[in-house]
């Protein structure tokens, strides 16, 4: 005899719009309070936060906080923690900056070896957190530790500066234009038309490809709506910065970098591996996959993206200073939990950490410019961080 | 004769769902009632309910404590009348002593000060009530799991129990640790301590329930009194599921071709204390379309032997042989070992199976990423089909395959770490306990897929501490005991008083004598203390 169960009917195509939005309330949640912040913080600076110089400023300011972000959000889904990524800015800012300044390198081999060098601290560090199980926590506490002191050491306690002008360029550059309009910057202009315009085409494709496979998906309506804030959004952005200098070059490689670990995380077999070593370790490995080898690169990435942070940090001052990138690891930290990574491992999405990353750098800004000072933005920052959290686990508990 | 409990009309509702439905159930002065039901039927919600976890007003139906309706809204205030709840898996803190465990939340303190000379003696009065001979100072974590759940037990008599209830205490125990805690329960019931006992295990509900209330999908079927006319597990079965199960294991046609799978002279260390064997010299052999059995007390090395095969997930110094088809396969590491056509499904599915906060889609896929890979780059819509099929093929119980395993009951879950490994395609299976805590339904499905799999020329190494379900699945049996194998039989020979015979005579001294309490529970239904 078999036994005969009742499957239920199959899943409609398209889920109905309030189940849909109850379930993805995190994503949504996020975007609209990035815009509520941003529409506040607009407001009460009477228009100054959006003013093509301050919004080219806002990008500039948090470009090596995102980019750190996107590294620290693998190793946080991995289960771990990375608490030195702020002293490794400042080390290899010192790095660069002796081989240029005092040995007269040029800036791409200072470059090469920079991110070489934040390659094999992660590499140092992943070691043995991976392979000697020693917490993460504490290996990177000592290396927070060690690479401040390391990066005193080179600089001998002095600012190092200033730096070749193709090496400025990195943090303070803007892409040229090609149609040489005065006043305008149209390439600016056409690159913000036809990138969100390519990234709709996209999902269109996958919208048509989930819809042969009858896949449940997000409702018609939210999709058009998402997608005509997001072509709004960046095209509006695209505009703003025309009437100045155009798109800074740190923009687009962050962007580059967003959409490269977005793809990662999502839609690759590595990143999947991420995923399942963060949300049970032993599982995952019971299942073929080397833990302790995935582990150890997601440090390893971590330290190249830390030592790129720090070349465009120290290019953005334009000397390198024993005090650069003090307490960075916070806002980095924070910025992935503010997007929604769970301290437990798992969870956690690269847009969410993108996102996070502005919410704080927009406040940080706004708060700036009305007047706030920094004893009052530091405490305003850390009940976001906790209300944020609170949120998750609270919804978390109502699922 | 008057009851203890009385439950009437209990109708609980979740968003979407009704788990209770006018549900009855009255308890006894001094008996041993069972609840039992397929997992889902209610068994545990009606149990939050009785125990405050749903406080007073999230149900509908009236509870009546020795006569007095009573309104819990909480834990505490169940405790205090008495209603003690063990959960399935134990509220211990494996690092602190029996006699801190003992006394958690409800320290012999004066004024905040605590008395650990009173505590330590009120503890060894308790243990002694349970049979324990521990020291009070021993850590939880170097007791076995039968002594856990006795300490929890005693817990449970420290706080003046009127009415014990346990959530299937027997699941992760052995026979004969199982029959010392069934004769705990019946030494209860002499002292008037009644007891509500949640259990998949028919044998034990007959050997010791005075009466049975079955629920399915939330009503209250029906409850037997025990001692009118023995109860068949047949037809306590039936009340169940809603329907006979002429036989409780799926017949087959057992064709054994070829060798498929051996192992020779496979052993390995225990993992901390050096040079302690825990697996002695195992040779093995599987053939194509064979279930080959092993079993085994708890302790007696099967799980590690297998974990040890499998990549060496377990132990050190580990040698022997592995052979495919004749030629030796290097199964170093887990990798290597899927390479070469082995899988292992892990008895403890919720620490070493699933990723339970994913979503099933991708734990069916995680063990294959590639097969729904190219390139490294994941094919969603396919990774989704692949989902789909094995919740057709498995008949996995879900809203859809983007729920999350957290959410799925234990046969569901068991399906969802089958269909991983079944998408890696594996040449030998290894199944290690997959029906513990399932009910009867899930049971038998299982019991078709492991058929299904064999019927394709698969071998299936099945290791499992429930004889009946051994002699009913395998082709051919082996019997291990202190990490090695002491017996090898067709299962059409073996029976469980032979499977026993050659544990027992096989066995040093120690386990002889666990061997022995078990043996005799099997003959004659006689229960022995195990200390």
């Amino acid at each position: 005899m078999s036994a005969e169960l009742n499957l239920p009917a199959a899943p409609p195509r398209q889920a109905s719009m309030a189940k849909f939005l109850k379930s993805h309330m995190r994503d949504y949640g996020m975007l609209i309070s990035l815009l509520a912040i941003v529409a506040f913080f607009q407001y009460m600076t009477n228009g100054t936060l959006l003013q093509p110089l301050n919004l080219t400023n806002l990008v500039l300011q948090n470009s090596y906080i995102v980019i750190m972000a996107l590294g620290m959000l693998l190793v946080i889904v991995a289960g771990h923690i990375d608490l030195s990524v702020g002293s490794i800015v400042g080390f290899i800012g010192a790095l660069a900056a002796i081989l240029m300044v005092q040995f007269h390198w040029h800036f791409i081999p200072t470059a090469i070896v920079s991110l070489a060098a934040g390659a094999a601290i992660g590499a140092a560090q992943g070691y043995w957190v991976a392979y000697f199980r020693i917490p993460s926590f504490i290996v990177t506490l000592a290396g927070m530790l060690v690479f401040r002191g390391l990066s005193l050491a080179l600089l001998a306690g002095q600012s190092v500066g200033p730096f070749p002008v193709e090496f400025q360029r990195l943090s303070s550059g803007f892409i040229p234009d090609i149609f040489g309009t005065e006043g305008f910057h149209t390439t600016t202009m056409v690159l913000c038309l036809a990138t969100p315009a390519i990234l709709i085409a996209f999902s269109v494709a996958a919208r048509m490809r989930r819809h042969r496979f009858a896949i449940e998906q997000e409702p018609l309506v939210l999709f058009v709506l998402k997608s005509a804030g997001l072509f709004a959004v960046v095209a509006y952005v695209g505009w703003l910065l025309s009437t100045y200098k155009g798109l800074p070059n740190v923009l687009i490689i962050m962007a580059l970098l967003i959409g490269l670990y977005a793809f990662v995380t999502r839609d690759t077999t590595i990143g999947r591996r991420i995923y399942a070593l963060g949300g049970n370790e032993k599982a995952a490995k019971l299942s073929g996959i080397d833990t302790r080898r995935l582990s150890f690169y997601t440090f390893v990435n971590m330290g190249v993206l830390a030592a790129l942070a720090g070349l465009i940090f120290a290019a953005r001052l334009n000397t390198a200073t024993p005090k650069a990138g003090v307490s960075f690891e916070l806002d980095v930290i924070a910025a992935c939990f503010i997007g929604g990574a769970s301290a437990s491992g798992g969870v956690g999405r690269v847009t969410g950490a993108v996102i996070g990353a502005f919410i704080m750098g927009v406040m940080n800004n706004g708060m700036s410019i009305v007047g706030i000072g920094i004893d009052w933005q530091q405490v305003i920052k850390g009940l976001v961080l906790l209300a944020a959290v609170c949120f998750d686990v609270y919804n978390k508990g109502k699922a | 004769m008057d009851s203890i409990l009385e439950m009437r009309g209990i109708t609980k509702t979740f968003p979407g769902v009704k788990a209770l439905d006018n549900v009855n159930l009255s308890v006894r002065e001094g008996e041993i009632h069972a609840l039992i039901g397929e997992n889902g039927a209610g068994k545990s919600t009606l149990m939050k309910v009785l125990s405050g976890v749903y406080p007073h007003g999230t149900y509908e139906g009236e509870i009546r404590f020795r006569g007095q309706p009573v309104a819990f809204r909480g834990i505490a205030d169940s405790e205090k009348l008495g209603i003690i709840i063990i959960h399935q898996e134990l509220a211990l803190v494996p690092l602190l002593s029996i006699t801190e465990n003992l006394f958690l939340g409800n320290e012999q303190a004066k004024r905040g000060r605590i008395d650990w000379v009173a505590a330590t003696a009120r503890a060894r009065e308790l243990l002694r009530m349970v049979g324990l001979t521990d020291s009070p100072e021993t850590l939880i974590t170097d007791i076995g799991v039968g002594k856990q759940q006795l300490v929890e037990i005693a817990k449970a008599l420290s706080k003046e129990v009127k009415l014990l209830i346990l959530d299937e205490p027997t699941a992760s125990l052995n026979e004969s640790d199982s029959d010392a805690l069934l004769a705990l329960l019946l030494r209860f019931k002499e002292q008037g301590i009644s007891s509500i006992l949640i259990s998949h295990k028919l044998n034990e509900i007959a050997k010791v329930a005075d009466r049975v209330t079955i629920l399915r999908d939330g009503t209250t079927v029906e409850t037997l009194d025990c001692h009118d006319a023995p109860i068949s597990q047949d037809r306590i079965i039936k009340g169940m599921v809603g329907r006979d199960l002429a036989d409780r294991y799926p017949r087959r046609t057992s064709n054994p071709g070829n060798i498929l799978f051996e192992v020779k002279g496979w052993s390995a260390d225990h993992p901390i204390h050096a040079g302690r064997r825990v697996v002695k010299d195992i040779d093995l052999h599987v053939r194509r379309g064979e279930v080959v059995g092993i079993a085994g007390l708890m302790g007696a090395g099967r799980t590690e032997f297998a974990m040890s095969l499998f990549g060496r997930s377990y132990g050190r110094n580990i040698r022997g042989q592995a052979f495919l088809d004749g030629r030796e396969i290097d199964v170093s590491t887990i990798a290597k070992a899927m390479g070469n056509g082995l899988a292992y499904a892990t008895e403890d599915r919720k620490h070493y199976g699933l990723v339970l906060d994913n979503d099933i889609r991708h734990n069916v896929t995680l063990a294959n990423l590639n097969g729904v890979a190219k390139r490294g780059v994941i094919h969603h819509e396919r990774e989704i089909e692949v989902a789909n099929d094995f919740r057709r093929r498995l008949r996995i119980r879900c809203s859809d395959v983007f729920q999350q395993t957290v959410n799925l009951s234990g046969g569901n879950q068991q399906k969802v770490v089958l269909s991983k490994w079944l998408f890696a395609d594996p040449k030998v299976l290894i199944l290690d306990e997959p029906t513990r805590g399932i009910d009867v339904g899930a049971k038998y499905e299982i019991y078709t897929i492991v058929n299904q799999l064999v019927a394709e020329g698969r071998g299936v190494i099945l290791i499992s501490s429930e004889l009946p379900e051994l002699l009913g699945v395998a082709d051919r049996i082996y019997v291990m005991n202190e990490g090695a194998l002491v017996a090898e039989m067709p299962a059409a020979e073996a029976s469980q008083e032979k499977i026993m015979h050659a544990i027992m005579s096989s066995a040093s001294k120690a386990t002889a004598a666990r061997a022995a309490v078990a043996a005799a529970a099997l003959n004659n239904g006689a229960l022995e203390s195990l200390q």
